[in-house]
C-alpha cells in the first residue's frame, strides 16, 4: 500500500479505532452507561433520538450560520477600516480585545433580558463570539501592503480606496478565509452556549434537557451529533478557502 | 538593432523635464537629521539619468520626491512643467523586488497601472482586446513572449523583473524610476536587463531616473551621473557620460569605459569620506 493511500484512509481508521478502543475499555472495566455510555450505547441513542436531534441540529446549524454570516458581514467591514486607517486601529483595537476577552458566556443572560429567550440570542452570541478573528485577520492583510506596491499606486495617482479594492483586499483574502476557519467552529460554540442557556430548540436544547432527565446516553449523542456538524462546517470553509485562495497556497508551496 | 535614436532629440538640447531646486526633506522619524539637504538637480526630456551615492545618502527619497509621494520641506519641485503638489501620474516605477501582485496572471499584473490612470482607466473595459495586445506586445519587446497567462511565481527572479519593467511602461508614462532594479539579481541577468531596458529608453524616449549603486550600471545606461553626498544628500558631482549611442555591452570593458567608472568611484570614495 503506497503512501498516499495510507494517508487517505489514515482519518478513517483513526475514527473507528479510537471508538473501538472506547468501546473495549468501558466493556473490561465494566463502567456504567451514567457515567460513560460505550459507543454502541450511544449509537443506539442516536438511532432511537435521531428525529429529534436532526431537528435540533438544523436549528442550531440555522443559528451558527445566520450569526457567522453577520460576523463575516461586520467583521469584513471593521477590519478593512482598522486595515485602512491607522487612527481607526489605534483607537479601537484596546476595546476589541477587552471585548474579546469577555467570555460570551455571560453575555447570553444580557441578551436573555433585552430579546427573551429564543432564537435571537443564539445568532447574537454566535456573532459575537466569532466576528473577532475576521476583524484582526482582515485588518493585518490590508495593514500589511507592501510600502513599494503602495508608492507604484499612489505614483500612479490610486485613490485609498483604488489601493484597497485592487491590492488590500485581494492580498487579505487568505487571513480572511483563513479566519473563517476559525469564526465557523467559534460561532458555533457561541449558538450551542446560548441554546443551552435560554432557547427552547436546539442541540444545546436538548442537551440541557438530557442532561436535567440524566439522560446520558442521548447526552453523548448530541456531542457526537455536535462533532459531525462542527466537522461539516470546518470542511466546507476550508473548502471554499482553498478555491478562493489557490494562488496563496501555490505560491508558498513554490517558494517554500 | 534598429533604434530610433535619431528620432529623439539630443538631451543635451532637450527642455528641462525634472528640476529640483534647494530640496530640503526630512522624515518625522530621523531626529532632524535631513534625509537630503539643498539638493538641486535638473533632467531633461529624454535623458537618461543615473543618481549614484553612498547607501542611506537618501536616493529613495529623491525619487519619492520627484514622483510626488513626498513633499519636502524647503524648495521646490517641478516635473514636465508643473510644480509638484501631489502624485505626478505620468510617471512609471521598478523597484529592486519586482512587486507583481501575486493573484494576477502577468497580464492582469501589466492591467493593473491602466485600471487605474486615465484615460486608460475609463476605456479599459471597452478596448480590453486592444490593451492586452498593447500588454503582450511589451512583453515580447523583454523576451517574455507567451508568459502573459503565467503567474508571478512561475517565472525566475529575472523574468519577474523583466514583468515589473513592462508594467512600469504600459501606461506610456513620461517619466521612469527605477530604484536599484536590478539589485537582487545575478551578473549575466543583470547585464541582460540592462540591454533591456537601454532598448526601451531608446524606442520610447521615455525620462528616467536610475538610482543605483552600480557605477558600471550607471555610467552604461545613463546620459548623466548625479553623484550624492553621505546623509544629509545632496548632488556633489556630476558627469556627463559621452559614450556613443547604441552602445553594446563590449564597451563596459573598453578603457575609456573604466576611466569614467573609476572617475565616479571617486567621487563617491570622496563622499563616503566626507
Amino acid at each position: 500500500m503506497n503512501e498516499r493511500t495510507l494517508l487517505r484512509i489514515a482519518p478513517w481508521v483513526f475514527t473507528i479505532g479510537f471508538f473501538l478502543l472506547w468501546e473495549v475499555l468501558c466493556a473490561a472495566f465494566k463502567v456504567s452507561s451514567y457515567v460513560l455510555p460505550r459507543p454502541s450505547q450511544i449509537g443506539a441513542a442516536l438511532w432511537e433520538y435521531r428525529t429529534q436531534l436532526a431537528f435540533h441540529s438544523a436549528h442550531t446549524l440555522w443559528m451558527t450560520v445566520a450569526g457567522f454570516i453577520i460576523a463575516v458581514i461586520f467583521g469584513l467591514v471593521l477590519g478593512m477600516a482598522l486595515g485602512a486607517s491607522r487612527l481607526v486601529h489605534a483607537g479601537s483595537y484596546p476595546l476589541l480585545v477587552g471585548f474579546n476577552a469577555i467570555p460570551k458566556v455571560a453575555v447570553v443572560p444580557i441578551l436573555v433580558i433585552w430579546f427573551g429567550v429564543g432564537w435571537l440570542p443564539a445568532v447574537l452570541t454566535a456573532f459575537l463570539i466569532s466576528f473577532f478573528p475576521i476583524v484582526v485577520n482582515v485588518a493585518t492583510g490590508l495593514a500589511t501592503i507592501e510600502p513599494e506596491v503602495e508608492d507604484v499606486m499612489r505614483a500612479l495617482g490610486a485613490s485609498k480606496l483604488d489601493i484597497i479594492l485592487k491590492v488590500g483586499v485581494p492580498r487579505s483574502l487568505p487571513y480572511f478565509f483563513g479566519s473563517l476557519k476559525i469564526a465557523i467552529t467559534l460561532a458555533y460554540v457561541g449558538s450551542v452556549i446560548a441554546e443551552y442557556n435560554a432557547s427552547n430548540y436546539g442541540i444545546g436544547n436538548l442537551m440541557a434537557r438530557a442532561s436535567a432527565d440524566f439522560n446520558v446516553p442521548l447526552l453523548f449523542a448530541a456531542l457526537i451529533a455536535l462533532g459531525v456538524l462542527g466537522v461539516a462546517l470546518y470542511a466546507v470553509t476550508a473548502h471554499i478557502e482553498a478555491k478562493t485562495t489557490k494562488w496563496a497556497q501555490r505560491s508558498q508551496f513554490a517558494t517554500g | 538593432m534598429s533604434l530610433a535614436e535619431n528620432a529623439r532629440p539630443a538631451p543635451s538640447a532637450a527642455p528641462v523635464f525634472v528640476s529640483l531646486d534647494g530640496v530640503t526633506h526630512a522624515y518625522g522619524t530621523s531626529n532632524g537629521v535631513p534625509a537630503v539637504e539643498g539638493l538641486s538637480l535638473s533632467i531633461r526630456k529624454g535623458e537618461f539619468a543615473a543618481v549614484v551615492g553612498p547607501s542611506g545618502c537618501g536616493k529613495s527619497t529623491l525619487m519619492k520626491l520627484a514622483t510626488g509621494l513626498q513633499f519636502p520641506r524647503e524648495g521646490s519641485i517641478t516635473v514636465a512643467g508643473e510644480k509638484v503638489v501631489k502624485p505626478v501620474k505620468i510617471s512609471g516605477m521598478a523597484f529592486q523586488a519586482p512587486t507583481l501582485l501575486p493573484w494576477r496572471t502577468i497580464i492582469e499584473n501589466l492591467m493593473l497601472p491602466l485600471e487605474v490612470v486615465e484615460p486608460h482607466r475609463s476605456r479599459l473595459r471597452a478596448h480590453k482586446a486592444e490593451y492586452v495586445a498593447r500588454a503582450e506586445a511589451l512583453l515580447a519587446q523583454v523576451g517574455l513572449q507567451g508568459m502573459g497567462a503565467k503567474f508571478p511565481w512561475e517565472l525566475s527572479g529575472g523574468m519577474q523583473q523583466r514583468a515589473s519593467l513592462c508594467r512600469a511602461l504600459i501606461h506610456e508614462p513620461q517619466l521612469l524610476m527605477l530604484d536599484e532594479p536590478f539589485g537582487a539579481l545575478d551578473a549575466f541577468t543583470r547585464e541582460e536587463l540592462w540591454c533591456v531596458i537601454r532598448d526601451l529608453h531608446a524606442r520610447t524616449g521615455v525620462t528616467v531616473i536610475l538610482v543605483t549603486h552600480d557605477l558600471r550600471e550607471a555610467a552604461f545606461l545613463s546620459d548623466r551621473v548625479f553623484c550624492m553626498s553621505a546623509r544629509p544628500g545632496r548632488i556633489i558631482a556630476e558627469a556627463a557620460i559621452g559614450l556613443p549611442r547604441p552602445r553594446e555591452l563590449d564597451v563596459t570593458y573598453s578603457p575609456e569605459f573604466a576611466d569614467i567608472v573609476h572617475g565616479l568611484r571617486g567621487h563617491i570614495v570622496h563622499a563616503r569620506s566626507a
